[in-house]
């Protein structure tokens, strides 16, 4: 057992050195990418919580982006407020309509619930270009860059100090979700989705845990819309359409909902299948994410990270036996 | 053990599932420290009876625990008074670990120590369960995961125990273990055992008092020797 801790410890630590020397070996453009895939990560890292852990389906998800990258810019366009403070009040603000949005769903299940959030990501769009005094439209709201700080000043390039925090993020959320899903609030949420009749009777309140699920869910996905808007310097009612909603989806599932590592992988699904797929064909990453979609639920459906997972496992056993032969 | 002081009394109980009526009025008294066997075919509403008592199902009527009313608390409050529940088929969270199913069951003792301390009680009455206790639930046999079932229903401290069938799909000999194991909880910890069962023979050389429910009505009851004893009993409503 000892080992095994090791070996995760180990598996975690080689993952963050190589994200923090890897802005000084790729082009400055390659760490504005792989910022996206950050928050991206972030965003699905939500969505295992939601559905992995507690079994609830959101196909909304990008409104919670929009509610963290437009609570980011409109603070700094109307209020001047700066990004440490604005940042933390996103994932606030998308926390608590999170939480709202969660007594909804405990009146709705499976099906259900998929429909109504899948409406959700659908009205995203007109309502923000709706509130035209406060949200500027189908004009957006542009962002101000974020600024190296001063002593950083020469030594980084703003895309790397916006890459740096992003990861930074990423990796305390990614350790305290880790912490929180093997605490006594990970193994409710766990027995609430395996068997609610049982989780009742050792005393689980369902709603309770099924509302916090969803707000702890949209929090991150609000910090994640508003690294985007920070990165991308815009914010604009089209980019949190359905299809960022469903894109997020199709990252969670292709990554994986049963372990962490699935959000990275998804992250990185996001942002570059669909660059590498328009090198095919305009119209191909959604057929894409179709195709994967089905093909994952069907032969797959512990996503990439399970498989890897459970390579993993294989290769270890195999070579334990090796070594007990010899 | 004082006799007969009844631990749970339900009073013109009745259950629905949306339009249907599943339970129409019964009377059942659990005294402390006994143990009660609900009997009756399929469909007769055995299930329904302790889901009642829960509150997993819509009910109404009067259910007195320890003379302080439960209708009108929800399910996991009823827990917190000390009523466990083993649902129908188990309910094992396969995904977990053992050590982690039991850990949900002791979920309403925010202590560690303690949680720890059931622990090592239960693992005397179920050795296997500290050997096997980092594997996936999922992967133990039917009889070891009704044996989990029980054992995590104990790690809350119950007054009263609920058990659903736990015979189901299990070979005599696995039967008469856990029934063993029931029988020595009772004597030992005093905890009192309500338990719907088929296997009518098993269930009344285990319990006190017997109730036969036929079509959500309690078609008869008494103590379980009179009912074994009794022949035309044994044959038209009890089918051995």
């Amino acid at each position: 057992m000892r080992d095994e801790r090791v070996r995760r410890y180990g598996s975690v630590a080689l993952v963050a050195l190589l994200i923090a020397v890897l802005p000084h070996f790729i082009p400055s453009y390659g760490a504005f990418e792989l910022t996206y895939v950050g928050a991206y990560a972030i965003g699905i890292l939500g969505l295992i919580v939601l559905t992995g852990a507690s079994g609830q389906i959101s196909l909304g998800h990008g409104a919670f982006f929009a509610i963290g990258g437009y609570t980011v810019a409109l603070l700094g366009q109307k209020l001047g407020v700066p990004y440490w403070i604005s940042l933390p009040l996103a994932a606030l603000a998308s926390g608590v309509v999170g939480l709202g949005l969660g007594l909804v769903a405990l009146r709705l299940e499976g099906i259900y619930l998929a429909l109504a959030t899948f409406a959700l990501a659908v009205a995203t769009p007109s309502t923000l270009k709706h509130f035209k005094a406060l949200t500027g439209g189908s004009q957006g709201v542009v962002l101000s860059p974020l600024a190296v700080p001063g002593p950083l000043h020469g030594l980084i390039t703003p895309e790397q100090w916006l890459y740096y925090v992003t990861w930074t993020l990423a990796g305390v959320f990614f350790f305290a979700t880790s912490l929180a899903l093997h605490s006594r609030l990970g193994r409710a949420l766990h027995a609430l989705r395996d068997n609610e009749i049982a989780a009742v009777s050792f005393g689980v309140n369902p709603h309770r845990y099924k509302t916090i699920a969803f707000g702890w869910s949209a929090a991150y996905a609000g910090v994640a819309g508003a690294i985007v808007a920070i990165a991308t310097a815009y914010a604009s009612p089209d980019a949190y359409g359905i299809a960022l909603s469903l894109a997020l989806v199709t990252g969670a599932v292709l990554g994986g909902l049963d372990t962490l590592w699935g959000a990275l992988i998804g992250g990185v699904i996001v942002e570059f299948l669909p660059l590498w797929a328009q090198n095919i064909n305009p119209a191909a990453p959604s057929v894409i994410y179709g195709i994967a979609l089905i093909l994952f639920t069907i032969f797959l459906p512990g996503g990439i990270g399970r498989a890897l997972q459970s390579a993993l496992n294989s290769l270890r056993l195999r070579g334990g036996n090796q070594h007990a032969r010899s | 053990m004082p006799p007969n002081v009844a631990l749970l009394e339900a009073r013109a109980l009745h259950a629905r599932y949306g339009e249907i009526e599943a339970l129409h009025g019964i009377n059942l008294d659990v005294a402390q420290g006994s143990i009660v066997a609900l009997l009756g075919a399929n469909g007769s509403g055995k299930t329904t009876t302790l889901r009642a008592l829960t509150g997993a199902t819509r009910r109404s009527g009067s259910i007195l625990f320890d003379k302080r009313e439960v209708i009108g608390h929800a399910p996991e409050d009823v827990a917190r008074l000390g009523i466990a529940h083993v649902p129908e088929g188990r309910g094992t969270l396969s995904t977990l670990s053992v050590w982690e199913n039991l850990a949900m069951g002791a979920y309403t003792l925010t202590d560690a120590r303690r949680t720890r301390a059931r622990y090592e009680k239960l693992v005397a009455y179920f050795p296997w369960l500290a050997e096997r206790r980092e594997q996936p639930a999922g992967l133990l046999s039917g009889g070891e995961q009704q044996m989990l079932a029980i054992a995590r229903a104990l790690m809350m401290e119950p007054r009263l125990i609920l058990l659903d069938e736990p015979s189901l799909g299990l070979a005599p000999i696995i039967v008469s273990r856990i029934f063993e194991i029931l029988r020595t909880i009772n004597r030992d910890d005093g905890v009192t055992i309500l338990i719907a069962e088929q296997n009518a023979a098993a269930a009344l050389a285990l319990a006190d008092q017997a109730y036969v429910l036929e079509t959500g009505r309690i078609a008869l009851s008494g103590p379980s020797h009179d009912l074994a004893g009794n022949e035309q009993i044994r044959k038209s409503y009890l089918g051995y």
